[in-house]
């Protein structure tokens, strides 16, 4: 055990900066954790996010099941949001057309977008959105008055999964809020619009 | 374990600085450890004034102390976070760990002196943003943070609009550094610094719990850092990582949060694990049974710590089998725990057995630790645990593990090392009165909370129906118990240092093999001039 002082600095100097290195990694790892989350959640429909996808592929099932809506709007934006149908029952893989209407009762233009998730949190895998007024943001004059289409379908895979099997209904929720970073921009989800008399 | 044949030869003419450049620029690895104890007891004070306020408002319903309910949601959380971060963590890791670690591998000092003086006063500043976010605004109308240990958006942030967040984040940050600064320097002394002959499976078992403690810091602590940093952007900057209305989600903070929380479970019981290992061994007379298998136990506590966070959050919506794998996972770590617990009680097995002051409050956490540990057994299961989720079960659980666990070998460290780190002796008689008074006082304190969760009394409320009432006032007197305790503790302290009794090298005799007591009671400055040499038993009888 004759090691020199030299020797010894070195090896101690390699400990602490291998120490440093996993400091440096674990907290990279912590904000690489955000975007991965996020993947993650989109990807597997985790804690009730809905998927993106295109039109419902295979055949439609015969089972069906009850769909909320469930419509918020955040303290700050002075609008007023309803769906056309406080539920529907959904056949399984058939593609479905819900539209939501916003009105904005405010006197000033304003921009929001909405967010959304699905309860039971289980469901959200199964859920499949074609077509979302929640994918961009919106903007609307004073008084102005939008319908939103929704389009989506109930992958009849939910059956199929032992944690949903005994489900039988589900609700969509969706919350707007103000529009926190973006610029205000012309809504590209194609929606009808009505001008109030 | 090893003997040590030749401890170096220490000149009693030791050169201590003077006062200021002693205690303020202290690099002296015993001086530090001196005054993680001086801050742990002083934290702790001001963490029991809070608990103490707790329990006064709960003694009966209604509300009788505070007339915010969110002032008393600041008191819980006060509490908390002072007790984990200000009190056990500096008491086990930079008190004990500093004192004894570079004693017992034969080490002049920590590897480096200079930083283990910042992570002291980065803990002391930490603090002190504690102390200031309870006199400023945080939720409309009142002072302080009321977001709970755990700091969970929305309600850190939309709302506590204040900046009494702000600060108890900046007292987390500055802690935290202050924590991985010091686990840098733990883990090169003890890879690099050991005597000549002591390989890590012949280190004594404190040695060890810190190692594993230390890369559980290091693992851990920059997750947190990294949540609380993204809280305070989302606060302060407009980011939205935990807001649902740039497209956040809060349940990430709580993963994120979690992955640091339950490893830092175990930061705080390692330590004691190490201690109370020492404690048993020293007054049964005999080495610790199965000294292998507790070290590599303490690393499987470790490592499977790691990957049982989500068993905090089973109600925010996990499938089936996610909740599966956790329940199983922390059911795991009951096996190696029970490894620990049955080694203890081997080791006092067929031991010659003294009921030193030291003693009484190592087995003592023996038996409250298994309470604390069956309970956690049986929120380990999820479908239970919907049930007793944010319940006083709850509260019943973890202070058991940690204010009847780790607190109780905090004590036992304190009357065990107690004449090595000062000369002097606390009288027998204090530390057993101290500890059945806190022995009667904690139970009397937390066992009545099972009752309370059990019938559905939920945590963080400063009001509560008649219903509970009984037991909320039997949990009161316990505390009174308990603090009666301290007292006793507080005149050990003084009668020790009023007495001219001065302790032995080696106070407790041949059970204590250990390194510290080879050297003067309290120790030179500066220690092992030449070091020490470990050599094997040549019998190995154990």
């Amino acid at each position: 055990m004759t090691v020199s002082r030299t020797q010894r600095q070195t090896k101690t100097r390699t400990t602490a900066l291998a120490c440093l290195g996993l400091v440096v990694g674990m907290t990279a790892l912590a904000f690489a954790f955000v975007p991965l989350y996020d993947l993650f959640c989109k990807a597997t429909g985790y804690d009730g996010t809905p998927l993106r996808g295109t039109a419902a592929s295979g055949p439609a099932s015969q089972d069906r099941m009850v769909v909320h809506f469930d419509t918020n709007v955040a303290p700050g934006l002075p609008w007023r949001f309803q769906p056309e149908t406080p539920q529907i029952e959904a056949q399984l893989g058939a593609t479905q057309t819900v539209f939501f209407r916003v009105t904005n009762t405010g006197t000033a233009p304003s921009t929001g977008i909405a967010t959304f998730n699905l309860q039971p949190g289980l469901t959200g895998g199964y859920f499949v959105k074609v077509q979302c007024f929640c994918f961009n943001e919106q903007t609307l004059q004073p008084g102005e008055t939008m319908d939103f289409p929704v389009v989506f379908y109930v992958e009849p895979g939910i059956k199929a999964d032992s944690n949903t099997r005994d489900l039988t209904e589900m609700t969509l929720s969706y919350t707007y809020f103000a529009s926190k970073n973006g610029q205000p921009q012309a809504a590209l989800a194609a929606p009808t619009r009505t001008r109030p008399n | 374990m090893a003997q040590a044949v030749a401890a170096g030869h220490d000149h009693a003419h030791d050169h201590t600085p003077p006062f200021f450049q002693r205690w303020f620029n202290s690099t002296n690895h015993k001086d530090i450890g001196t005054l993680y104890l001086l801050f742990a007891f002083s934290a702790g004070i001001v963490g029991a004034f809070l608990s103490f306020g707790i329990r006064m408002e709960m003694e009966a319903p209604g509300l009788q102390y505070f007339s915010n309910p969110q002032t008393y949601n600041v008191f819980v959380t006060g509490h908390g976070l002072i007790m984990v971060f200000f009190m056990v963590m500096p008491a086990l890791i930079g008190g004990f760990g500093n004192w004894f670690v570079p004693l017992m591998i034969g080490a002049p000092d920590m590897a480096f002196p200079r930083m283990n003086n910042i992570s002291f006063w980065l803990t002391v500043a930490g603090f002190m943003s504690l102390v200031c976010s309870l006199f400023v605004e945080g939720a409309p109308g009142a002072l302080g943070a009321g977001t709970g240990w755990t700091v969970y958006p929305p309600l850190s942030t939309a709302g506590h609009p204040g900046p009494a967040v702000d600060f108890a984040i900046f007292a987390l940050h500055l802690s935290g550094a202050g924590s991985i600064l010091g686990a840098i320097n733990f883990i090169t002394t003890i890879l690099n610094m050991r005597a000549p002959g002591m390989t890590l499976h012949k280190m004594p078992l404190f040695a060890w719990s810190m190692l594993v403690t230390a890369f559980l810091l290091l693992l851990s602590l920059p997750v947190l850092a990294g949540a609380i940093t993204m809280l305070l952007t989302d606060r302060n900057f407009g980011t939205t990582f935990f807001d649902p209305a740039g497209g956040g989600d809060p349940i990430l903070y709580q993963h994120l949060f979690w992955f640091f929380g339950h490893p830092e479970v175990y930061i705080m019981i390692l330590p004691a694990f190490g201690i109370v290992s020492h404690i048993i061994s020293t007054f049964s007379r005999k080495p610790v049974f199965g000294y292998l298998a507790m070290a590599y136990a303490m690393v499987a506590i470790g490592v499977v710590g790691f990957v049982v966070w989500a068993h905090h959050m089973y109600t925010v919506g996990l499938t089936l089998q996610t909740q599966s794998y956790f329940v199983f996972a922390t059911m795991v770590i009951a096996v190696p725990t029970g490894v620990k617990i049955f080694s203890w009680i081997a080791t006092m097995w067929g031991g010659s057995i003294r009921f030193t002051a030291a003693m009484h409050w190592a087995v003592g956490f023996v038996f409250l630790f298994t309470v604390g540990g069956v309970t956690g057994v049986i929120l380990a299961n999820a479908a239970v645990d919907r049930y007793l989720h944010d319940t006083y079960y709850v509260v019943a659980h973890f202070h058991y593990v940690l204010s009847l666990g780790a607190v109780f070998i905090i004590f036992a460290g304190v009357y065990y090392w107690f004449p090595k780190m000062t000369g002097r002796i606390i009288p027998e008689w204090a530390g057993k009165l101290h500890f059945w008074l806190a022995f009667v006082g904690a139970n009397v304190l937390f066992f009545p909370m099972h009752f309370l969760g059990l019938a559905g009394m939920p945590r963080r409320y400063a009001d509560y129906p008649e219903a509970f009432a009984g037991w909320h006032w039997v949990a009161t007197m316990g505390g009174h118990i308990f603090a009666l305790g301290m007292v006793v503790f507080v005149i050990g302290v003084v009668l020790a240092f009023r007495s001219k009794e001065r302790a032995a090298d080696n106070p407790w005799g041949e059970g204590a093999t250990t390194l510290e007591w080879t050297l003067s009671s309290p120790p030179p400055f500066h220690q092992y001039e030449t070091l020490p040499v470990i050599v094997d038993e040549p019998s190995h009888a154990h």
